[in-house]
């Protein structure tokens, strides 16, 4: 049967048995980043076109409709548009830190890909602390964008890189709390110990209440990670145009715009893998039959779908909600996700150590 | 605040919440069938707008080529931005009396707001708010309209 980790099964022996092992190595470095530079690429296009669509179905109107079939060619005409426009940096600013913000801030979107398990056996390092990894380095993004927003020499971009910052520090807790609530059933850091944990059914479904919130918790912080509405306070067009990136152009701003895309695909794929199985296929309990009907529906297919499936959650959450205001952004916070994630996962420790999971 | 008005403001947000994703989850699944959007250029044939929509002021003529239009200049004092201008001058009644009549009267468009003051102070309903909107033009001044039509008068009986 066709899968994915035969072929780099295939690739690694292969580029081992005709090469020294440095060189090899090196040859696979370029590959991954090849491989992650064309899914960028893929993403880029697929989700803003997916945005549009959503958006304009929700809000009864047509979306994008004159670039090619129901106008799906039109993220490729942006594309183009994006790619030959003037990257422009201003007079008065920080020449060093505004170019190098953009970056740093895919940079670090990219190095979040390595943990992720894309299909069985397909993934690009297996680290046995995968789950800290993720939530380490998904922080980093922070940076970037204080940057962005202190090189601009703009107080826009200043205000809306200050309000992502207290935002990004004050979900970290609750995303990285309700992500701990798996590891503590799992017993295990590593995604590829957490995917096999769910061959009997998803996490979802087998750890009672408490995981279910803990899903909820973490849809809601990864929202207000990834800065998109109805916690887009960093970029709040009626009172700062764009906050951070106000002062970017081209290729640059692209940058930024491909990250938030790429940070949602990213935030969504940990979330599929850590609640709903990542590309384990819906299996139940020991309903043999049942469960190798399911398995012959391809790996990669059902990481996708489940990913997709939580990108279309938040786009949905995007086009219903009003934004809020900063003291009812970090109330939310403080005063309802922390509390109840704490509660949470003292229940989930309780289940895990009585073994009252299934 | 206490823990039940606590567990009620969750209780409450989460319903308020659902609600709002039920309405737009809804459109989401049905948007095929309510679309609301006119695909302007590609309708135009069938376009349908509604009868309150101001396009732009138009003197009303007959088949005689009459309108009602007595040369008042209501209209022209009730514009607030000078759209309209009446040229008037004097016929002779049949019993010999000079009657002031309309010779011309001119339309800026460009300067309208299309704000429908000039057609409430219309004391004869002679002018009104048509609802064509393809207005734009090459030459900016074909946008002066005349709005009585050559050769048309007065239809008899209106004072």
């Amino acid at each position: 049967m066709f899968s994915l980790e035969n072929i780099t099964q295939i690739v690694h022996t292969w580029l081992y048995e005709n090469m020294h092992p440095t060189l090899a190595l090196m040859v696979e470095f370029a590959f991954i980043g090849v491989l992650v530079i064309a899914l960028f690429a893929f993403l880029g296009l697929v989700l803003v076109m997916m945005e549009r669509k959503v958006s304009s179905w929700m809000q009864l109107r047509l979306g994008p409709n004159r670039i090619g079939p129901w106008g799906w060619f039109q993220t490729v005409a942006d594309t183009v548009k994006l790619i030959v426009k003037e990257g422009m940096t201003p007079n008065n600013v920080d020449k060093l830190l505004f170019n190098m913000a953009p970056i740093l801030v895919i940079i670090v979107s990219m190095v979040i890909m390595a943990p992720i398990m894309f299909a069985k056996g397909f993934q690009i390092w297996d680290i046995n602390i995968g789950v800290l990894f993720v939530s380490a380095v998904s922080s980093l993004s922070i940076i970037g964008i204080l940057m962005a927003g202190w090189a601009s020499n703009n107080k826009y971009s200043l205000l809306g890189a200050m309000r992502s910052g207290a935002q990004i520090v004050s979900y970290e807790l609750s995303a990285g709390l309700s992500m701990l609530t798996i590891v503590v059933l799992t017993g295990s850091l590593k995604m590829s110990d957490i995917i096999q944990a769910q061959e009997t059914g998803w996490w979802l479904f087998k750890g009672h209440i408490p995981a279910i919130i803990a899903f909820v918790i973490f849809i809601i912080a990864a929202t207000a990670e990834t800065n998109r509405a109805p916690f887009d306070l960093a970029e709040a067009e009626s009172e700062l145009t764009a906050g951070f990136h106000t002062e970017y152009s081209g290729m640059k701003f692209a940058l930024f715009f491909l990250a938030e895309y790429v940070n949602i695909f990213v935030v969504c794929a940990i979330g599929a893998t850590l609640f709903l199985g990542g590309w384990m296929p819906f299996h139940v309990g020991n309903w043999e039959q049942f469960n190798n009907i399911m398995d012959y529906i391809p790996t990669p297919i059902w990481f996708f779908g489940k990913t997709f499936f939580l990108i279309f959650v938040i786009m949905w959450f995007r086009w219903t909600f009003p934004r809020l205001r900063i003291d009812q952004l970090l109330n939310l916070e403080w005063k309802y996700l922390l509390p109840i994630s704490i509660f949470n996962i003292l229940l989930v420790t309780v289940i895990a150590l009585a073994g009252w999971h299934f | 605040m206490n823990l039940k008005q606590y567990f009620a403001d969750i209780f409450n947000g989460v319903k308020s919440l659902a609600t709002g994703m039920k309405v737009t989850g809804g459109y989401f699944l049905r948007h095929h069938k309510e679309k609301i959007t006119e695909q302007y250029p590609d309708n135009r044939d069938t376009l349908v707008l509604a009868e309150r929509f101001r396009g732009e002021v138009v003197m009303l003529h007959d088949e005689n080529n009459e309108h009602a239009c007595t040369g008042c200049t209501a209209c022209e004092l009730a514009c607030p931005n000078g759209t309209i201008k009446v040229i008037t001058k004097f016929d002779m009644t049949p019993e010999g009396k000079k009657k002031k009549a309309v010779d011309t009267f001119i339309y800026h468009l460009e300067l309208c707001t299309m704000c429908n003051l000039c057609v409430e102070a219309c004391p004869t309903g002679a002018i009104s708010m048509a609802n064509t909107f393809e207005h734009s033009v090459f030459d900016r001044s074909t946008l002066t309209k005349q709005l009585n039509k050559p050769g048309s008068k007065i239809r008899a009986g209106v004072e």
